[in-house]
């Protein structure tokens, strides 16, 4: 049974979004040879959904921005749990690779003059992310993806990695199949790196397409790696929510950005009823301040609705539940206003939102230019992750290097938009670049046949379990997961409801071991279900536990028994791994002092 | 309009298959690939379907509905009548892997036999270009595409003729397009166009930009065009005379066909 294909590679990448893709690039240009593994086809990874932007303060637009200014926002926004280091390397190195794209292909939209034009967004002090309408992500998927294949790299479509394959702490390989026909693989890598995204499919109500379950990071954990700030999901402030068919997809802050404003049903802009006083100095305080700042007016303050996600997002829960909401529980999010405000207006909206134009058409029979749309808040973005060295992008285990959503640290207790594009660069290629380099002075790894040969055993128990009373569905599980996940460990959470949240973990794990598949192992979603669904219930867990944990509220993490930020809190992150005994243990570890100067560039900041 | 529908799905795999029919529960507002996966949840676990976004945006759900290539994800099911059994099919232009995925790793392939895009030298000392938004506009369009290939599956050079080894097809031409008019392009792709990629099979009938999720104006302004610069640098002394006795674009790419 366990026969399986071999594959050598200097560095093996996991994932093909844009934290793969350009992780790729840069191992190959440093000469190793590379295989990049991937769930979907090439080009279709999560990036692709991306529409804000890039955040890189080249200062096109506003001359005042520079990487001092990107790095306190970033601090700022992530309410200083975020991993400094990376913060600095990221406000550093984002322009630089940004636009290095360029010269790869990438035609982002222009300034008058010629170059990379760049536009307002949430929590960025200046017009920071350079964009292409509202497809930035395309962009740049497409942009990467069109260099890799012309470099020495083997892309495996369709595949899933089950696990990492391990000589001693050091990970040297990874075990799979080929989704299409069913056959397993054996991927040995001098150096691994993982980029596969984030953990929104443990929930209900996702931005997230079917590939964001974890995989990374529950293979990480299972090879010794740690986790850190899982407590930290992000929830977008603004999803479609009707028709139900569509609920959670996206609708980009750029439509904000534009200048769109949310009402409740009253007509009332309530973001104005409450700016956090940290913000208070950098938000408008009236409409027309906050529309001048929408329109580029530099001496104008930012509308509301422009302060942090984590923020906009508790807002709109206020207001639904206070019975301010819309028909169908959101909000109004409304860009036709502006039509009382520019000429053309109708045109301006298409050629700024096409693809928000298009969606809203097509799936909800409403067209924006003309009508208010209606939003609430989804399941985005993992700010937490795999535990990284932040220069190196390497985990806690040794030889396996992970970039992109599925590593922690860069985003602190709450990510501001724009900073993932940039986070998928920049860390991709620090990855690449430190991978590629553990490759040349480390030789390939022994590996055990008998590991395998477990690996693969495990993965197909759901095919030769009998069919009992007691069987169980893999669709089933997952959605009781998303259930309990979306009720009780979403945007408010309680001790209460997380605990009783963990028992249902505890109770889905065990029905889990029962799972039952038909079919063969040709492309079988069934199969593919119920082997996420393991990866599902190591992140769901470990969210829970360090949520609990977590007594205040910072960031994208709001108690509601805690509801105010502690200090002592502040000085710490959550970090999880798999205890001795095999439990998912939490601890608290401190952040590390940070030096004097880059204190400094905060204290000036503020 | 909770009520439920019939959708008549191809099943099987490259050796065999046939039509099946399922019932599905309709509620406001689904599409095609709700259906699909309500089907797959409740009734066919192992029903193989590719998906991604849900949104248009990936590309990655294109099938055949009622005989019309199209996305599923943005196929809505009010637009479709439901008195009758909704036929879901695979692409019908690639190989059956099984179900409602095909093998469209030709595409892939195809594309890499593109000459990449190779930029002049940098103007500013930075590193970086100026270009003027005008000047990009043209090839943003063709940037857009999401690599559904629903072109290549109703362009009839591949789907009746099979021919994939001359014949590269209107989304690589879209590609070779928005490398070619790429205003920091050095690169030449003229010679490939005609010899390798054969661009003269096409007889512009449109049925690609018909398709096209992306609203991709792919014949008049990919595919026509490159065909004038294939005339223009590959003189052709028949095509040239026609091209000025029509002096119309389109007749005088049509005689490459
Ligand atoms: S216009 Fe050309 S490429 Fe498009 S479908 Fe017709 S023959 Fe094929
Ligand atoms: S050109 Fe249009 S139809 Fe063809 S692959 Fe691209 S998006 Fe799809
Ligand atoms: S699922 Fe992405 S285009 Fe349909």
């Amino acid at each position: 049974m366990a026969e399986y294909d071999e594959h050598h590679h200097d560095v093996l990448v996991i994932g093909a979004g844009g934290a793969g893709l350009r992780a790729a690039a840069e191992a190959a240009a440093a000469g190793a040879s590379v295989g990049i593994v991937c769930k979907s086809l090439l080009g279709k990874a999560h990036t692709v959904m991306a529409e804000g932007g890039v955040a890189a303060a080249i200062g096109n637009v506003d001359e005042r921005d520079n990487w001092k200014v990107h790095f306190a926002d970033t601090m700022r926004g992530g309410a200083y749990l975020n991993n400094w280091r990376m913060a600095e390397l990221h406000a550093k190195e984002a322009p630089a690779r940004v636009k290095e794209l360029e010269g790869w292909g990438a035609v982002f939209d222009r300034t008058p003059d010629g170059r990379i034009l760049q536009r307002n967004f949430g929590g960025h002090r200046y017009p920071r992310l350079a964009h292409v309408g509202d497809r930035t992500g395309l962009e740049m998927i497409r942009t990467l993806q069109d260099r890799v294949i012309y470099d020495r790299v083997d892309v495996f479509m369709e595949f899933t990695i089950l696990e990492l394959v391990r000589d001693g702490d050091r990970v040297i390989g990874a075990f799979g199949y080929d989704r299409e026909k069913g056959g397993f693989h054996l991927f040995q890598g001098k150096a691994l790196v993982l980029a596969t995204g984030g953990i929104g499919r443990a929930y209900k109500v996702t931005s997230n397409s079917w590939e964001y379950t974890g995989d990374g990071i529950a293979l990480a954990y299972r090879a010794g790696g740690e986790l850190r700030d899982m407590e930290c999901v992000q929830f977008h402030p603004t999803g479609m929510v009707w028709p139900p068919s569509v609920a959670g997809i996206l609708v980009t802050e750029a439509v904000r950005g534009e200048g769109g404003v949310l009402r409740n049903k009253l007509g009332r802009r309530f973001l104005f009823d409450d700016i956090p006083p940290l913000y208070r100095d950098q938000t408008a305080d009236n409409e027309e301040e906050g529309w001048r700042y929408t329109q580029g007016d530099k001496n104008a303050r930012r509308p509301p609705e422009l302060l942090t996600r984590d923020h906009v997002a508790r807002c709109i829960v206020r207001e639904v539940r206070e019975g301010r909401g819309s028909p169908h529980g959101g909000v109004y999010l409304d860009i036709a206003w502006i039509k009382e405000r520019i000429p053309n207006a109708e045109e301006h909206i298409k050629r700024k939102l096409p693809s928000m134009y298009h969606q809203f058409k097509k799936l909800a029979d409403l067209d924006i230019t003309k009508e208010p749309m209606e939003v609430g808040p989804t399941t985005h973005y993992l700010n937490g992750g795999i535990k990284v060295d932040g220069d190196s992008q390497m985990t806690t285990a040794p030889g396996l290097f992970a970039a992109g959503e599925c590593a922690g640290g860069l985003h602190g207790a709450n990510r501001l938009g724009g900073n993932s594009l940039s986070d998928l660069l920049v860390f991709g290629q620090r990855a690449g670049r430190y991978a590629a380099q553990f490759a040349k002075q480390n030789p390939a790894g022994r590996v055990d046949p008998e590991q395998v040969r477990q690996i693969a055993r495990r993965a197909v128990a759901p095919f030769e379990r009998n069919r009992a009373p007691q069987e169980e569905s893999p669709y089933a599980l997952q959605r009781e997961l998303q259930e309990t996940m979306q009720e009780l460990v979403g945007i408010v959470r309680t001790e209460d409801e997380m605990r009783g949240a963990l028992q249902k973990i505890e109770n889905l794990k065990e029905r889990a071991a029962r799972v039952e598949v038909d079919g063969n192992r040709m492309y079988n979603p069934g199969w593919h279900t119920a082997i996420d669904l393991g990866n599902l219930l190591v992140v769901a867990e470990a969210v829970c536990r360090s949520a609990l944990e977590r007594k205040e509220s910072r960031g994208a993490h709001f108690r509601l028994d805690y509801p105010d930020k502690d200090e002592r809190f502040g000085k710490v992150n959550m970090v999880a791994r798999a205890g001795h005994a095999g439990a998912l243990e939490v601890r608290m570890e401190p952040i590390p002092e940070m030096p004097a100067e880059l204190r400094q560039i905060i204290e000036e900041m503020k | 309009m909770n009520s439920s529908a019939t959708f008549r799905i191809w099943r099987g795999d490259a050796q065999a298959g046939e039509f099946r029919d399922y019932q599905a529960e309709i509620s406001e507002g689904m599409v095609v690939l709700d259906a699909v996966h309500q089907i797959q949840a409740r009734q066919a676990n192992d029903l193989a379907v590719r998906w991604n976004c849900k949104a248009g945006k990936c590309g990655s759900c294109s099938a055949e509905i009622n005989g019309y290539p199209r996305l599923m994800c943005m196929t809505r099911l009010n637009d479709l009548p439901l008195d009758r059994p909704v036929m879901i099919q695979p692409l019908h232009t690639f190989a059956v892997l099984k179900d409602l995925v095909t093998d469209v790793s030709w595409n892939f392939r195809v594309k890499k036999t593109v000459k990449r895009f190779a930029p002049r030298p940098a103007d500013a000392p930075d590193g970086t270009w100026r270009m003027a938004q005008a000047d990009v506009e043209r090839i943003q369009e063709f940037r857009k595409c999401i690599e559904c290939f629903l072109c290549q599956d109703v362009c009839h050079v591949l789907r009746n003729h099979q021919l994939m080894d001359q014949f590269a097809g209107p989304r690589n031409y879209v590609y070779a397009a928005s490398l070619e008019m790429h205003p920091l392009d050095t690169q030449n792709r003229l010679a490939d166009l005609k010899d390798r990629h054969g661009i003269g099979y096409c007889n512009i009938t449109k049925c690609c930009t018909k398709v096209c999720p992306e609203e991709i104006h792919i014949t008049d302004n990919a595919i026509i065009p490159l065909k004038e610069r294939v005339v223009d640098e590959h003189y052709d002394p028949l095509a040239m005379l026609l091209g000025r006795l029509f002096s119309g674009s389109r007749n005088k790419a049509n005689t490459r066909a």
